[in-house]
């Protein structure tokens, strides 16, 4: 683990305190998640770090919570994405003919359709509860992760070595997981850095627009909406999600992006 | 003696390179190189890849290639130093002065742009010519070079002509600003041979028209001897010998050029055909999906147990699409296919699994034959655990004999493709098909991507591992001293025919056909004078006609 480069470092830094406040938001976090502690937005002092909010729960508390959930939900619904569009993607490329068609078909007309405007539609007449959300949102992405395995498996069947294991008799499953899959792995890290940030945006929209994460229940997206109206008035508690946000999206591309210049060097890999 | 175009003093040539989790190390890729080229000469600058030939060639030009730096020693072209000049002297040398041709025309050549405008590009850049006179100048050098409608070809696109135009076109280019200097960068090794030689010829002939001196650089001796007033031999990045092209064949000093010179002197004596063949193609006739003509129009040979059938033929012929009929990647449109006495299914989805041990393949690029991320025991292990179910020790001990085989030894196991030189990694790629113990192995040219001495270790191999393993070589080539080394009998493609077929020595013999007469006296001869030679035998016979 020597040699790490000063980017990573920050990138990994950061992304390990969001995670670690993840995991251990009850014994990290000073106050219950829907306590209500103080008066309506005040101030940050030595009691609230980062104020109150537009009920006077403590903010720090809320963030840490809201966290939580955020990196929860996109985490989850990263890992759903990748293992399906990334499997189907491989499958389509290796199987060729009628199959790719018939998966690249349908794939195109679910990405012909905004993903937002998607998830709208059908969380309007879904229940909003976390494991809804995280299946519709792995679903609605593993779309573009499809494409990307796909388009990157194309390559990689055509290869030597895979025409090799189709001669020696090859079933499918090794063909995917032992030819394909170790060199496609480089720009799906890179590709999964970057979507498990579109999930947190996209989580945090939803929420926004309450359709998302539901009261008391923090999100970041929440936490925005909840003290919108505190903008006006020169109070910084919607903007706190916002830095989070960014920070988090930052530090995650630091890591992916070193993940991935590692990978490409290593024992002369294809890209 | 006149003061030389070009003087070479201590050229040291460096590049740094980027292991992964390492620091960057510094390679001296040419350590000190002298030479002079006077007006008018051509030098031949011959060896193997990695020799640091094309870098010598670019360094003429004060060019270094990536990450190549020029790292010491002096470069005179027409007496003044290029190496310590600013890069806006060096910029009125480049296409002025010196000029370059490609190894890959196709590469080389804009799409987009019509082939004078980028004939005639350096020449009008570098003020030397109008755009009028270097158009002028550009059709007398398509004249020269022999190219079909001298007057209007410069209006085409680059897909519009051959492969073979192409390179002369590319050779029209460098000569158009009237250089003094042109490097050529192994300007056939692409090309066939039957094409080669009108090549070798049109641009030693535009040589001798215009005066102009030429670095030559190439891997093949033979064509090199054509060219070249003098031979320079390199061996990574040091000069091994300097000669006449007369004393560098006929009286090689060092070691080195001796076997540069005696390679390919591999001797096999041919076996007699047996009454029952491992593999009978009859009348299989092919074509791709999609296309409305056929690849191969009915083949017919057969392959007997324990010898080499060689197949040869220029890019087109359909050779390699044979390999994929047999193997059953592509299924025949018509005609059957017996291996071992019994007929094959067409696709290799019907086939059992007996059938794909038995025939295994070589590619012809054994970067890509191998995955990368899979170390040489993988490699090599999972046939043997997927056809015959070894694991652990037995296994182990197996993939051992075959490295022993394969002559590679102890510790390759856990060393991965990418750690291998182009020689080992073909060695590993021949373990592999040799694990399935196969009856018939199909070679797709195998030796065509190696230096000539690797090469010759390969076919050195292949023919030993016949002997002990008793096994059938489908052997496909371009290359006729690869087919006279190996084989026991002999097809010759041309347009998806079988146009000879027959034992080595009937094949090998008079009367030719017209196809295999052009396909055989194509082939370089390390002689002096054989181009000229060959040429004016050609011309005589078309008069004759």
């Amino acid at each position: 683990m020597k040699n790490i480069p000063i980017s990573a470092m920050i990138g990994l830094f950061f992304t390990s305190v969001y995670f670690i406040m993840a995991v251990f938001a009850p014994w990290l976090a000073p106050y219950g998640m829907a306590e209500i502690v103080g008066d309506v937005w005040e101030p940050s002092s030595s009691e609230f770090l980062l104020g109150t909010d537009s009920i006077g729960r403590d903010l720090l508390s809320r963030m840490i919570y809201g966290g939580r959930t955020t990196i929860f939900i996109a985490t989850a619904a990263t890992i759903l994405s990748f293992t399906l569009g990334s499997i189907l993607g491989f499958f389509a490329a290796v199987s060729g003919g009628w199959v790719d068609q018939a998966i690249s078909r349908f794939v195109d007309l679910i990405m012909s359709i905004p993903s937002l405007i998607f998830a709208l539609v059908v969380l309007s007449v879904m229940p909003t509860t976390v494991p809804i959300l995280i299946i519709l949102m792995g679903l609605l992405d593993s779309t573009r992760v499809y494409r990307l395995a796909r388009a990157v498996a194309v390559d990689i069947t055509v290869m030597d070595y895979v025409e090799a294991a189709r001669l020696r008799g090859e079933k499918i499953g090794w063909i995917i997981f032992r030819e394909t899959l170790p060199n496609a792995l480089s720009p799906l890290i890179a590709e999964m850095g970057l979507r498990f940030i579109f999930a947190v945006l996209f989580v945090s929209t939803l929420s926004f627009l309450g359709l998302g994460v539901q009261p008391p229940q923090a999100d970041w997206g929440g936490i925005v909406k909840e003290n919108k109206e505190g903008i006006n008035y020169g109070i910084q508690a919607a903007l706190y999600p916002a830095y989070a946000i960014a920070t988090l999206c930052i530090s995650i591309n630091l890591v992916a992006d070193w993940i991935l210049n590692r990978t490409t060097s290593l024992k002369g890999g294809r890209g | 003696m006149t003061e030389p175009l070009l003087k070479v003093r201590g050229l040291k040539i460096g590049a740094t390179a980027y292991p992964p989790g390492e620091k960057p190390i510094d390679i001296k890729i040419v350590h000190g190189v002298d030479f002079d080229l006077q007006p008018g000469k051509v030098l031949g600058l011959i060896g193997e890849s990695g020799a640091g030939k094309s870098t010598i060639g670019l360094a003429a030009m004060a060019y270094g290639r990536g990450g190549v730096e020029i790292t010491g020693g002096e470069v005179w072209v027409n007496g003044r130093d290029i190496l310590k000049e600013r890069l806006r002297a060096v910029r009125r040398l480049r296409g002025a002065e010196v000029t370059y041709v490609s190894q890959s025309a196709a590469a080389s050549f804009n799409p987009a742009k019509k082939i004078m405008d980028q004939v005639t590009e350096a020449a009008i850049y570098q003020n030397k010519f109008t755009k009028a006179e270097a158009e002028e100048r550009a059709v007398d050098l398509f004249r020269k070079l022999g190219l079909p409608d001298p007057e209007t070809i410069g209006n085409r696109y680059p897909h519009q002509v051959s492969g073979g135009q192409l390179q002369r076109c590319m050779t029209a280019l460098a000569l158009c600003p009237q250089p003094d200097l042109v490097v050529f960068d192994e300007p056939t090794t692409a090309l066939d041979v039957t094409t080669q030689i009108d090549v070798l010829a049109a641009i030693k002939e535009a040589i001798a028209a215009t005066g102009v001196a030429a670095l030559y650089i190439t891997h093949d001796l033979a064509v090199v001897a054509q060219v070249s007033d003098h031979i320079m031999v390199l061996q990574q990045g040091d000069m091994v010998e300097y000669g006449t092209v007369d004393q560098i064949i006929n009286a090689p000093k060092e070691d080195y050029t001796k076997a540069l010179v005696s390679v390919r002197s591999i001797r096999h004596e041919e076996k007699t055909p047996t009454d029952t063949p491992v593999l009978r193609v009859e009348n299989v006739t092919a074509r791709y999906a999609g296309t409305d003509f056929d690849v191969l129009k009915k083949i017919n040979v057969d392959i007997h147990p324990g010898q080499t059938l060689a197949v040869v033929g220029e890019s087109g012929s359909g050779k390699s699409t044979l390999a994929r009929v047999i193997t059953g990647l592509l299924p025949p449109s018509d005609g059957t296919i017996t291996f071992d006495g019994r007929e094959l299914a067409p696709a290799l989805a019907q086939r059992p699994i007996e059938d794909l041990r038995e025939m295994q393949m070589i590619y012809q690029m054994a970067d890509t034959a191998m995955n990368p991320r899979q170390t040489v025991g993988t490699i090599i292990g999972r046939p043997l655990e997927f056809y015959f179910g070894l694991k652990g020790k037995a296994k182990q001990k197996r993939i051992q004999e075959l490295l022993d085989e394969i002559e590679l030894g102890d510790g390759f196991q856990d060393r991965y493709p990418a750690e291998l030189s182009g020689g080992q990694k073909q060695r590993v790629c021949i373990a592999r098909a040799l694990a399935a113990k196969p009856k018939l192995i199909i070679c797709d040219e195998v030796t065509s991507a190696l230096d000539p001495l690797v090469a010759d270790g390969i076919l050195k191999l292949l023919l030993n591992l016949q002997k002990i393993e008793d096994v059938a070589y489908l052997f496909i080539t371009h290359d006729l001293a690869t087919v006279k080394a190996i084989a026991d009998s002999i097809a010759v493609m041309y347009q998806g025919e079988v146009v000879r077929y027959g034992t080595k020595s009937q094949v090998l013999s008079p009367p030719f056909d017209d196809y295999t007469d052009l396909l055989l006296s194509s082939v370089p001869e390390m002689k002096i004078g054989w181009l000229e030679e060959t040429i004016a035998h050609r011309k005589m016979e078309s008069a004759g006609n």
